[in-house]
Formats: C-alpha cells, structure tokens, sequence
C-alpha cells in the first residue's frame, strides 16, 4: 500500500463470523478505496459470501471490525448501511415473488428518504423519475416493468437484482456471484454494466468464480481461503501469475 | 310465492340463513386476515387473537353504554385492540422473534388466558347482553323476503374494510413493504427497511381487525369472556382453507366457512363444528397448501 493513499471507503479489519458453532470467518482484513472495482475469488466455502454478509450484517455473529465511509457499522442493523449509501446484490438474487419488476425497482428505492415508519419518503415522482433512468441503463427490464419478476429469465433476474441495488443510488455495491447460473452473452453485458457503473463513480467489491472476466474489470483482488485472505495484489498481477491462480482459484 | 323450496326447505328461509353464513364468514374473514397477516409476516401463530377479538366487543359495548353511540364504539374498539396488540409486539413478542414458532404460541396462548381472566374479574362471568343498536335494528324486504338489517350492515361494512385493506396492500408503498416483507424480509431490510417497525405496525392491525370483528359480532350473540374461543378456532381454519398468508384466500375462506355453518346449522344444528373441520379435511385433501396458499395478494 502507498503512503499517500486516500482512507478507504470500506475497511475490514480481522472480522470473523459464526454460522451457529461453525467459525466461517477466521480473521479477513481488507480495504476498498472509493471508484474501485475489487474481486474476492477463491474456492467454494472459502468465505467469500459470508465476508459480503458480514459487512451488510447478515451474519448473526460478527466480531472485528468494519468501517464504512469513515465509521463502525458492524453492529450496526442491517438496514441502517443501505442509509449509508452501501448496496447489496446476494448470490441467489432474491427477485422477491409477487411482485411485478416495477414494484421489485420501487422497492428499492422507497426507504431512500426515510421509508415507512421512518417519517417521509421519496416521493411517487422520484420513484418513477428513478424507474426511468434505470430502465433506461437496462433495457432488458424496460419492455418487462409489467411482467411478474420471478416468471423472467435467470439472467434478467440478475440485472433486475442489480438494477434494484442502483435505484436510491449507493455509493458502493457488494455483488455476490453476479454470473452464476447466467448465459455467458449476458455475463458479458453484465460486466460492462460493472465497468460503466465504475465509470460513474460507484465503487464495488465483487465476489466472482470466473475469475478471468472479473481480472479484466477489477482494479484489485483479495483471494480468500479457509476464511482468511491468503493473497492480494492489483489485478494485472494476478491475471501474470498462473500459478497463484491455479493454486487458490481452481474449482 | 314463498312456497317454492329446495330440499324440504323454503326458499326464504335458505335465503335467510344464506345471509346469517356471509354475515357470520364477514366476522371470520377480519379475524382470519389478522391472523393471517401475523403468521405470513412474522411467523407468529397469535393465539391471542381470539382475545383481541373479545376485549374489543368488550371495549365496544363498556363505551357504547356511556355514549349511546354504536358509530363511536365501531372506532374505539378497533383502534383500543391496535393500541394494545402494539404493546404487546413491542414488550412480549418481538423478544421471542427467530426462536421458533412453538415460543410466540405459547406466550400468546398465556396472554389468552390472562385477557379471558381480566375480563372475567372486571366485568363478572356471565357476560353482557347487547343487541343490535336502534338504528340498525328491524328487517329490510329484498324482494324475496325479509332480512336482519343488522346483519346487511355487518357484511356490508365488513366488506368495505376488507376492500379498503386490499387497496392499501396492492396499491400503497407500505402495503408493497407488507407483500416483500412477507416473502423475504432479509431483502427488505438490505434495501433500507426496518422490518421490526413493520412487523409492529402488522401486528398492530391485525389486532385492530379482531377488535372489529368483536365489536361488530357483539349485536349477534352479546359478549361473553369466552366468546373468542370458537372465534379463534374457526378463524384458524379459514386461515388453513384459504392458504396460510394469502389475503384473497382469507376472504374466499371465511365467506365459505360461514355459510357451511349456517346451512349445517339449518339441517343438523349439532354437526356445525364438524362441518367446518370436514370442510378443512376435504379442502386440505385436495389442496394440501389452502384455496389460494401462496398465490394470494399477499403470499
């Protein structure tokens, strides 16, 4: 790390979590500066997902610490960090059922100032001024606002899921496997949307198995096993270095 | 012609009972969307409910003998049992919540216990009697013979809550926060949502629903301590008949409950409780997950 690097948007500092009696997290410290794209990769139940949920306070227990913008939050509730300007796209996307696209969009951006219970919100004009410009970014949910979600493909799926995260405007997005289970004509529009959102200033922390495709976007990458982060460098490093790869990454 | 009849009955007469059983399924429908709502959102089965239901035609009938107004008690009652059903989410539920199911039942079937009692003492064991109130007293003829106007006005008005509800869950931003919540409140919570506030205001209402229904059944029957009893039960099966967390499958349910009671109730009066469970065994037979289970407007 340089010496004159700005503070780090997000920073974790030895945090580990517990699933009941199982010790997922053994101790993963790792920074993200602000307009950075930086991947996670690693083997299956390295700890990748449950470091994602660690930091949204998923996890019902957390010890260590984690730094948002400049302050603690990992005791802080789940919802408070969207407030902060943190998003959250989870592994199984989670399209709620029932609703239709548009309102899976609404969804998201109804608690941006206030919500339900917390005095005020944004108003029906900010929701639909906010639909269009996403609809816009993605035209695969413009022609779909009506459709129920969860009757649409997995990949739209995917970028409703992350459609959803961008609505109040986040100021980083924490994306768990965005490509699985995915055409891989999508996978790619997908990481171009990643790399245009980079371009418009959201900073993400990328958890990704196709590792190739997520060096070619990420500035930096923390390789995780058995919990811990056994390796970082910038990106281009990684992608020289074949035997790392196949020593941390290999499916 | 009043002679025209089906089944050995009347015609008039079946009509008549008809309009009992909707009357009756309107009361089983408001306690059974509370219900429903509690259990599609929290995951609480409210075994209280039956009790919410009795204080508020308690509350009801204690104001309407101060006021004289029936209008002034179809409010206090609701919002009195809204009152108290967010206290106690807030001091005896919300504890319990990610514990299990068998916790929050227990802890609402002891609050149960402990409102039938508080009752009992306050108020004697013998209950109140308590009829329709004047205005709403008489029969209206609708061309194929004569009905309760109390009983038009109960389905009525109950239908009109139940309207109402249905447009504020399908068409408001926190109805939309209610259908999410129920299906994944992980999700809701990640986009910026505090459930807990959430869970509060739908135990709230569900409570407020029972005390309703209690207010608007206390002209059918008077009140009693023990009177939300068969009320809980019944509405636990409109719940299972309809499908667990589905607000449309509440309303088809209790409607059909209600009218199963007042047609058995015609033939062979002592068979109405096992109708309804029969009617339960069957629907459950053929539709293991309710009517509407997960399909409704809410789930």
């Amino acid at each position: 790390m340089t010496t004159a690097a700005p503070a780090p948007l997000l920073a974790v500092e030895n945090l580990r979590a517990w699933y009941g009696h199982s010790h997922i997290l053994q101790g993963v410290s790792l920074q993200v500066r602000a307009g950075e794209i930086v991947t996670l990769v690693g083997r299956n139940g390295a700890g990748k997902t449950t470091t994602l949920k660690s930091i949204m306070g998923l996890v019902p227990k957390r010890e260590g610490r984690v730094t948002f913008a400049g302050q603690d939050i990992l005791d802080r509730p789940a919802h408070e960090r969207f407030h902060r300007g943190l998003a959250y796209v989870p592994e199984e996307r989670r399209i709620v059922p029932g609703l239709t696209v548009e309102e899976n969009l609404r969804l998201g951006i109804l608690a941006a100032r206030g919500g339900p219970g917390r005095g005020g919100r944004a108003s029906r004009r900010d929701e639909a001024r906010r639909i269009e410009v996403i609809a816009e970014t993605f035209p695969r949910l413009k022609q779909r606002l009506k459709q129920e979600a969860i009757t649409m493909s997995g990949g739209e799926q995917q970028m409703l899921a992350i459609a959803r995260a961008l609505m109040a405007e986040p100021v980083m997005v924490l994306l768990d496997e965005p490509s699985e289970g995915i055409m891989p004509i999508l996978v790619e529009e997908m990481f171009e949307q990643f790399v245009a959102m980079k371009r418009a200033g959201t900073t993400i922390l990328l958890v990704e198995q196709n590792v190739e495709l997520a060096l070619d976007v990420s500035d930096r990458v923390y390789i995780v096993d058995g919990g811990a982060v056994v390796y970082h460098a910038p990106a281009a490093e990684l992608r020289d270095d074949p035997e790392i790869q196949a020593r941390y990454c290999a499916v | 012609m009043t002679d025209l009849s089906l089944g050995g009955f009347p015609l008039d007469l079946l009509a008549l009972q008809l309009v009992t059983g909707i009357a009756l399924g309107a009361i089983y429908v408001l306690v059974g969307i509370g219900l429903s709502l509690i259990f599609g959102l929290m995951n609480v089965v409210n075994f209280a409910h039956g009790a919410f239901f009795m204080v508020g035609a308690y509350v009801g009938v204690f104001l309407y003998g101060y006021t004289g107004s029936f209008w002034l008690s179809l409010v206090a009652a609701p919002l009195a049992m809204g009152l108290l059903g967010l206290a106690v989410e807030r001091v005896l539920v919300r504890p319990l919540y990610g514990r299990g199911i068998d916790d929050p039942l227990l802890l609402t079937f002891g609050l149960s216990y402990c409102m039938v009692e508080s009752v009992r003492i306050a108020f004697g064991l013998t209950g109140l009697p308590f009829g329709a109130p004047p205005d709403l007293r008489g029969a209206v003829d609708l061309g194929i013979g004569y009905f309760p106007l109390y009983r038009l006005f109960l389905i009525a008005f109950s239908l009109t809550v139940v309207g109402a509800l249905w447009l504020f869950i399908e068409r408001t931003s926190f109805g939309l926060v209610i259908r999410a919540g129920a299906r994944d409140p992980q999700i809701v919570q990640v986009l910026g949502i505090e459930i807990s506030k959430v869970w509060l205001a739908v135990f709230g209402l569900g409570c407020a629903l029972a005390g309703l229904a209690g207010i608007l059944a206390a002209p059918l029957q008077g009140v009693t301590p023990e009177m939300g009893i068969p009320v809980l039960a019944e509405a636990f099966v409109v719940t299972v008949v309809g499908g667990m967390g589905s607000l449309a499958g509440a309303v088809l349910a209790g409607l059909l409950v209600g009218i199963v009671v007042a047609m058995t109730s015609l033939v062979a009066p002592d068979m109405t409780k096992m109708a309804i469970f029969a009617l339960m065994a069957l629907v459950l037979l053929v539709r293991p997950r309710g009517l509407l289970g997960r399909a409704g407007a809410l789930g």
